[in-house]
């Protein structure tokens, strides 16, 4: 029987239960310099001087400015349109950009020196007028670049409105949906070291998602061969898309070069609140014309992002969002435009979801609106225009090319679960009674794009001398457990028990290539590569077993059973692996046993549907979440228990955004929320025990039939939880509530609608 | 500097500390002990949750030398050889973690909560674990670790 498929415990768990992860900061690095970053507390300001004097004063302690970096621009990502002239220093120099933008570094022995020090690092400051939020910088009153005479860093889409697009629609409505900003927050806040070795080699230790290209980035960064650099990514706690390498891990290696001695930094919560990445921050504006049964006919989505100070994979995300606008709906007309903005704040970048939690929270909340609008139930209107189950594969009026899905079928398991009809007699109940506590319902369906770009993953499959196998994958785990999932793909092949695989990542200098975890990819080509590598060695085992046995290649079977290859109907001859890895071992045919295989995928398109019920005191503005289901299809499941792990903990972060967190800066460009007592990252008292119902269409773009699960739970429950809310309060004469909706915003909308 | 005497995990140690040293800086530079993970800076996550006289504390926010006289015991001191507490195999059990930066303080967190409830409701368990963060699980599967050990007899 196939391991695939079983909920099979992770192998990797021991040393994180007995408090032996190997995160970076955990390091010993002997004799290391701690280095602490001085921030900018302004959003926008000329720098005049800055005088470390009282800061070297103390012992041991030295200050670097940008004046004495001599790197170049950490450029914006190669994305077609971006203006290189947008690129961010490694150090600011003459301007800062955003409150946290790096002005020095002090290099010190140890922790508490450096924060001593630099509190004394006196920094002149001459603010200019900050711009926060896209309409502050589409005025372009102030530009950040002045150079460049604009601040939009980049456009998308259509370039101008078709005027004629809801011609002949019957119901035309329209809204804007804001997906605020978030901050990632894994719980291990970002940490990096780096030695030189005798040979003027570098190996640096970060804690990313993506050690490979990050090699490529210091490599471009610094002015050195990638072959100078060795990155190796150890245990990292949690990385949700913002961990990749940034301006901070390029000066601790230029720093360690720069002194000869290993350097490390780790940073603090408040410090990674402003610096590292935040997520989506996007403004939607959707308008939806049907006819009077609800048949959409056409679509438009105008999309306003705010990419932070300076342009990044959040100037590129809103291109993923107008590839994805159509959801799982069959409208025959879309019309999606984008418009990125700069402003006085942290970058924008990945965040869980990255650019397809806004295309389906502005779908979304346009077929709520039009549903609304024609008096129809939400999940009725959804039926009249899903894309039906036989129309696979099939491209949206966005140019998305969908590969499987069972739209309506998620639905049904969805509502079936939730008892949906009982729901809306409950609420009709409360309705009635007119009491404070009233029952809201909401529905998302969505489907989300999964190695969105085509990429390619590295695997590497090898048996050892003592009949176990290594798996080198390039693909990086950060808490997904591919420890044990790949190991499982890899057993499956090979017909060896789990604990005699050894899966290897996260260290260029042991596997020979990869691009890391992001964008829920890892298994569909990571696992691909893994699996078609491990058959690469099978047949060449069976080759081997041939010239062994004396027999015909074609009539080697693998016994998975057992591990063993044997002439067909002649298991009496079989050779284990432990005996055949032996044999080649002593023949100096061991690395026969070996194959590479590097898997270029096409994007997978998860699938699902969530039900989401509240309860909202409308004499209070609370709001509380009594039940989320949630049906998420990502294909064939490889570890049923990992992938309800990743949806427990995307519908969390999804529940999240639409409940309780909000990044947020007052008009000067402060943070309002930049630490964990103002940032409102929910715990285990603010959310309920999760209602997970499998559904499982496999994908046929890849060999295992996976796609991707990382992000889908997140995608989905948001506009359930936001629809629901605005459904408990429509009564009041309420349609629309922002996000995160709870408290404040409930109550204004309640007061606005009472007016 | 300030000289203290404490137990950890079961072994005395007297050093000289800095009055301004947290506990949690004390365990992991000085005693090595790097299994307490720091996960913030306003005590709000509750990653470098330990027990200082079997009740749980948030070592970021007590100094080294409260602790003087204590018995503190942290993640390292849970499991008896290859044997894991009852709590660590729940977690393990019931996947309820994943980047396990968080998985020390809430396992700590966790023993705390059943030696003084030893059968808490969900709504127990939640209430009880508000002081802890985790960004990867949805907080569902600790929930269930907490019930599983709590049947376990944790």
């Amino acid at each position: 029987m196939s391991i695939l498929g079983n909920r099979v415990l992770r192998t990797e768990d021991g040393r994180f239960l007995r408090g032996a992860g190997q995160y970076v900061e955990n390091l010993p690095l002997d004799g290391a310099l701690t280095a602490t970053f001085v921030r900018s507390p302004f959003a926008h300001a000329r720098i005049g001087e800055i005088d470390v004097s009282a800061a070297e004063a103390l012992p041991n302690v030295q200050v670097l400015t940008g004046a004495d970096v001599d790197l170049g621009l950490f450029g914006p990502p190669p994305f077609p349109g971006l203006d290189a002239a947008m690129g961010r220093p490694v150090m600011a120099t003459d301007t800062v950009r955003f409150v946290g933008e790096i002005v020095a570094v002090v290099l010190s022995e140890g922790r508490a020196a450096g924060a001593d020090a630099a509190e004394l690092v006196a920094v002149d400051y001459d603010p200019l007028p900050a711009i926060v939020g896209p309409a502050e910088s589409a005025k372009e009153e102030v530009l950040l670049f002045p150079g460049s005479g604009t601040n939009v860093a980049a456009r998308g889409g259509a370039p101008e409105l078709d005027p004629t697009l809801f011609d002949g629609c019957d119901v035309v409505v329209s809204g804007t949906v804001t997906s605020q900003r978030m901050a990632a927050c894994p719980l291990e806040p970002r940490s990096a070291a780096a030695e030189v070795g005798p040979d003027g080699r570098i190996t640096a230790w970060l804690s990313t998602q993506t050690p490979h290209q990050d090699r490529l980035v210091l490599a471009g960064t610094l002015g050195l061969d990638p072959a100078q650099i060795r990155v190796i990514g150890p245990d990292v706690g949690g990385g949700f898309g913002a961990k990749m390498v940034s301006v901070e891990e390029i000066l601790v290696v230029w720093l360690a070069r720069r002194t000869g001695r290993p350097v490390r930094w780790t940073e603090t919560r408040s410090e990674s609140m402003v610096g590292l990445n935040h997520g989506r921050a996007q403004e939607l504006t959707f308008t939806i014309g049907s006819d009077r049964d609800g048949k959409v006919a056409a679509f438009r989505l105008e999309i306003r992002a705010d990419v932070g100070a300076y342009p990044g994979l959040g100037a590129f995300l809103p291109n993923l969002t107008g590839l994805m606008s159509s959801g799982v709906y069959a409208f025959p007309a879309i019309e999606a435009s984008s418009v990125a903005y700069l402003t006085n704040t942290t970058p924008i970048a990945a965040f869980r979801g990255a650019g397809r939690p806004e295309a389906t929270q502005a779908v979304e909340r346009a077929m709520d609106t039009l549903a609304a609008e024609l008096e129809l139930d939400p999940a009725e209107l959804r039926r009249r225009n899903f894309i039906p189950k036989d129309a696979f594969p099939y491209t949206t009026a966005s140019h998305a090319p969908y590969d499987s899905g069972d739209y309506e079928g998620a639905l049904d398991l969805a509502l079936r679960a939730a008892g949906y009809d009982d729901l809306r007699a409950e609420q009709a109940r409360r309705r009635e009674q007119g009491g404070p506590k009233q029952l809201g319902i909401g529905i998302s369906t969505y489907v989300e794009i999964t190695n969105g770009v085509d990429e390619t993953e590295f695997g590497e499959v090898e048996i050892t001398a003592d009949g176990g196998a290594v798996l080198r994958t390039g693909s990086f785990s950060h808490g997904q457990g591919h420890e044990t999932t790949f190991a499982m793909v890899a057993a499956e092949q090979l017909g060896l028990p789990l604990e005699r695989i050894t899966v290897v990542k996260g260290d260029t200098d042991a596997v020979a290539a990869g691009t890391g975890t992001y964008g829920s990819k890892s298994l569909q080509i990571g696992g691909s590569a893994a699996r078609l590598a491990s058959a690469e060695v099978v047949d060449r085992a069976k080759k081997l077993t041939a010239d062994y046995l004396e027999a015909a290649e074609s009539d080697i079977v693998l016994d998975p059973a057992l591990g063993a290859f044997h002439p067909a109907g002649s298991p009496a001859q079989a050779l284990t692996w432990e005996e055949l890895a032996s044999r080649a071992a002593a023949d100096g045919q061991l690395a026969e046993l070996r194959a590479v295989h590097e898997f270029k995928g096409a994007p997978t398109f998860p699938f699902g549907a969530h039900v989401a019920v509240v309860e909202v005191d409308v004499e209070t503005a609370q709001v509380e979440l009594l039940r989320l289901v949630a049906v998420d299809d990502a294909g064939t499941l490889i570890n049923p228990l990992v992938a309800e792990g990743q949806v427990h903990g995307g519908v969390a972060t999804g529940v999240s955004q639409a409940l309780y967190e909000t990044f947020v800066y007052d008009e000067d460009g402060t943070p309002l929320t930049g630490t964990f007592l103002g940032y409102a990252f929910p715990s285990a008292a603010d959310l309920p025990s999760w209602e997970v119902v499998e559904m499982v269409t496999p994908t046929p773009r890849n060999p295992l039939g996976a796609k991707g699960i990382g992000e889908s739970g997140t995608i989905g429950s948001t506009p359930a939880v936001q629809g629901a809310v605005i459904d408990a309060l429509a009564p009041y004469g309420v349609r629309h509530v922002e996000m995160p909706v709870n408290g404040e915003n409930v109550f204004r909308a309640l007061q606005e609608a009472k007016a | 500097m300030t000289r203290i005497s404490l137990t950890v995990n079961g072994e005395s140690h007297e050093a000289e500390v800095e009055p301004r040293q947290l506990l949690v800086y004390f365990l992991r530079e000085e005693l090595g002990l790097k299994g307490t993970n720091v996960g913030c800076d306003t005590s709000s996550c509750g990653a470098c949750t330990v027990l200082v006289d079997g009740e749980s504390v948030k070592s970021c926010n007590q100094l080294a030398v409260q602790a003087d006289g204590c018995e503190v015991t942290t993640i390292e001191g849970l499991a008896q050889g290859d044997e894991l507490h009852p709590v660590q195999q729940a977690f393990h059990e019931q996947h309820a973690l994943q980047c396990g930066y968080c998985t020390p303080g809430f396992v700590m967190a966790s023993v705390s909560l059943l030696a003084e409830n030893p059968d808490p409701s969900e709504a127990e368990i939640r209430g009880a674990l508000e002081g802890n963060l985790c960004r990867c699980t949805g907080y569902h599967n600790i929930v269930e670790a907490v019930r599983a050990a709590a049947r376990a007899g944790a």
